[in-house]
């Protein structure tokens, strides 16, 4: 056997400086984020929402770390959640550098014609814990997870305000993994902007959706009228990073503590949200 | 260095043998295939054999291979029958791997060129597969649980012989003028067919890299399994305006495969693993071939960009020059008989 060559030196042990170098000429990022197509929703219909539409209130965003990995963590609503891209508009508006925000979406919307093309244009990142790994550890962005899911925008209206069950608490071990602080926001004003009286569970089975709802205008008036938002006034609070690394070395592993956490978290946000309701005087002019 | 390369036939093991053959730490390159070569090998010595591979033990013991460099695998439908490709993909990995162990077997080294198809393109897959990762649903075509079954008996064989450093690239969809692939073949169309409502994400590697890795991974020790993709991952609108090209929607969301069965005829060949990845696409995390020192010449844009421009000028390169033939006395009589005249090399 003739002499091996030795192996060039690996470049750099830290997983972040392999990272592809930035084309400045790319259509869309590496996960399908197009900021053509944002920018334009953002111009248009974002900018109408957030300004006149729900007259957004932000309070907090000071807690939004300005560099470095973040998960942030809110209460979800709506048939058509409109939560998720006020919190991403707050951010843009209010905060002194703004970021980008990538949204975890369920895996159903990469299944769907249409909205699979759409929702990672959008920001949109399927919920893989791999994905939230890497945006949060690798990349030090910011990510915004509803643990909630489903359950949150499925809820009727009898039952606003109070938050469902936190999954599996998958999200605090993401940001235990990656070392990210998880800032809660409470969100209130989605629950009643697109209000869900009833469920239609053959018709959701019939469009193969992931759920059917009754609101206000929908479905009598057709997807398009249907989809429009009731002017509810908006007020987002973002609260104090909770630390992730203050629990010692591969705190993730502790399953308990994990829930324990999660637990936390959302008796956090439902407290708050709780305060915030009280404080309300109208659901239209906060 | 005495390599044996199988598939020397096919565009890898080709260029592959080609590249070696300029590596002066390289000794002996025997090229064994089914089918004659297509590239001019200088060299290599070609040996053809069964589709099985069955007598290739015979060959590694009395040459003392130490590197063996599998490129034979089929990962294209259009390339074999789903029969021809099972035969190829599971008999021929398990008959090649059985030549290359055994206790007093020379080999030292085995690359195995190996396919993003283990990973398959499903709804609920991470953005960006990492080698440690595998697939979310067992396979669904046969292609994929072909390599998926080859890649599983590579790792029989790596823990039977750990004296034996194996190496397995997991390669993505390849581009380049002379690359023939289902994907090639769809971007020459003068529209790019795709699924209405879906814009998958895509990622390349130029033709260049691709025998750049097989070549990197073949003179290094690499131990384990290597993504090996270019970087950045691009939709397939994003791939198509590179192209120049419009993309047709013309396969509905639903029934799909039948869609795709009544293209056929018009000659636009979709098959189902190709279907699979035109709806919910694929990336694959190359770090750890970068960290090992591997540098890619192009990034999937660039490698789309190079295609591109080999689109454009291909009617003009059409019948220029005789494509190679191999003809056995031909090649015989060039490197054995004494009345060839060599030009002070070799």
């Amino acid at each position: 056997m003739s002499e091996q060559r030795a192996l060039p030196a690996p470049t750099d042990s830290d997983p972040r400086s392999l990272l592809p170098a930035i084309e400045p000429d790319r259509q869309v990022t590496d996960w399908g984020r197009s900021e053509r197509v944002e920018g334009l929703l953002d111009a248009t219909l974002y900018e109408f929402l957030y300004h006149y539409w729900f007259r957004v209130e932000v309070e907090g965003i000071e807690n939004v770390p300005p560099t470095g990995g973040a998960l942030l963590v809110s209460n979800h609503a709506g048939a058509l959640p409109p939560d998720a891209p006020m919190i991403a508009k707050a951010i843009k508006e209010e905060h002194s550098r703004p970021r980008p925000l990538h949204l975890t979406v369920e895996h159903f919307f990469k299944g769907y014609p249409g909205l699979s093309m759409l929702v990672n244009k959008l920001g949109g990142v399927p919920a893989h814990p791999a994905n939230v790994h890497r945006l949060l550890c690798d990349e030090q962005q910011l990510v915004l997870v509803f643990p909630e899911g489903r359950k949150g925008t499925e809820k009727l209206y009898k039952d606003r305000y109070r938050l469902r069950r936190f999954g599996r608490g998958g999200f605090v071990e993401a940001a235990m993994r990656a070392g990210t602080p998880i800032v809660p926001i409470a969100v209130i004003g989605a629950e009643e902007a697109m209000p869900t009286f009833a469920q239609v569970g053959l018709l959701r089975r019939l469009t193969g959706l992931i759920y059917f709802p009754v609101t206000p205008l929908f479905p009598h008036f057709g997807p398009l009228i249907g989809s429009a938002y009731l002017p509810a006034k908006f007020r987002i609070r973002f609260m104090e990073p909770i630390p992730t690394d203050q629990w010692g070395e591969r705190p993730w592993d502790d399953k308990g503590l994990v829930q324990t956490v999660a637990e936390d978290v959302r008796a956090r946000i439902q407290d708050e949200l709780i305060d915030m309701v009280a404080h309300r005087r109208s659901v239209w002019f906060g | 260095m005495r390599v044996l390369i199988t598939g020397v036939s096919t565009y890898w093991g080709g260029r592959l043998a080609q590249a070696l053959e300029r590596d002066r730490a390289v000794e002996t390159i025997i090229g064994v295939s089914p089918d004659d070569p297509s590239c001019p090998l200088e060299r290599t010595e070609y040996v053809r054999v069964g589709l099985h591979h069955a007598l290739l033990r015979r060959i590694v013991h009395a040459a003392e291979i130490d590197t063996v460099v599998d490129t034979r695998l089929v990962v294209d439908s259009l390339q074999a029958s789903p029969r021809v490709a099972h035969e190829a993909n599971v008999i021929g990995t398990m008959n090649i791997l059985a030549a290359c162990g055994g206790p007093n077997s020379p080999v030292r080294k085995f690359v195995f060129k190996s396919s993003a198809h283990y990973y398959g393109c499903e709804r609920d897959d991470p953005a960006f597969f990492t080698e440690g990762m595998r697939r979310p649903h067992p396979p669904r075509t046969r292609l994929e649980a072909d390599v998926v079954e080859a890649e599983k008996a590579v790792d029989g064989f790596a823990e039977r012989n750990p004296e034996v450093v194996v190496t397995v690239l997991r390669f993505c969809n390849a581009l380049g003028p002379d690359q023939r692939t289902t994907h090639t073949e769809l971007f020459k169309l003068p529209a790019i067919p795709s699924i209405l409502g879906f814009d998958p994400r895509y990622q390349f590697i130029h033709e260049d890299d691709l025998v750049g890795v097989l070549r990197f991974a073949s003179e290094n020790e690499l131990s384990g399994v290597y993504n090996a993709a270019a970087d950045g991952v691009l939709a397939l609108s994003e791939v198509a305006s590179l192209l120049g090209r419009p993309l047709a929607p013309i396969l509905p969301p639903w029934g799909t495969s039948l869609a795709a069965a009544a293209l056929r005829p018009a000659g636009i060949r979709v098959p189902e693993e190709v279907l699979n990845q035109l709806r919910y696409g694929r990336g694959m995390d190359n770090r750890k071939l970068k960290g090992a020192g591997y540098n890619f010449g192009y990034t999937s844009r660039e490698a789309v960009l190079k295609h591109a421009e080999a689109l454009r000028v291909r009617s003009l390169r059409r019948g220029e020059g005789e494509p190679y033939r191999y003809e056995r006395e031909v090649e015989e009589f060039l490197r054995w008989s004494p009345s060839v005249r060599r030009k002070g090399t070799v």
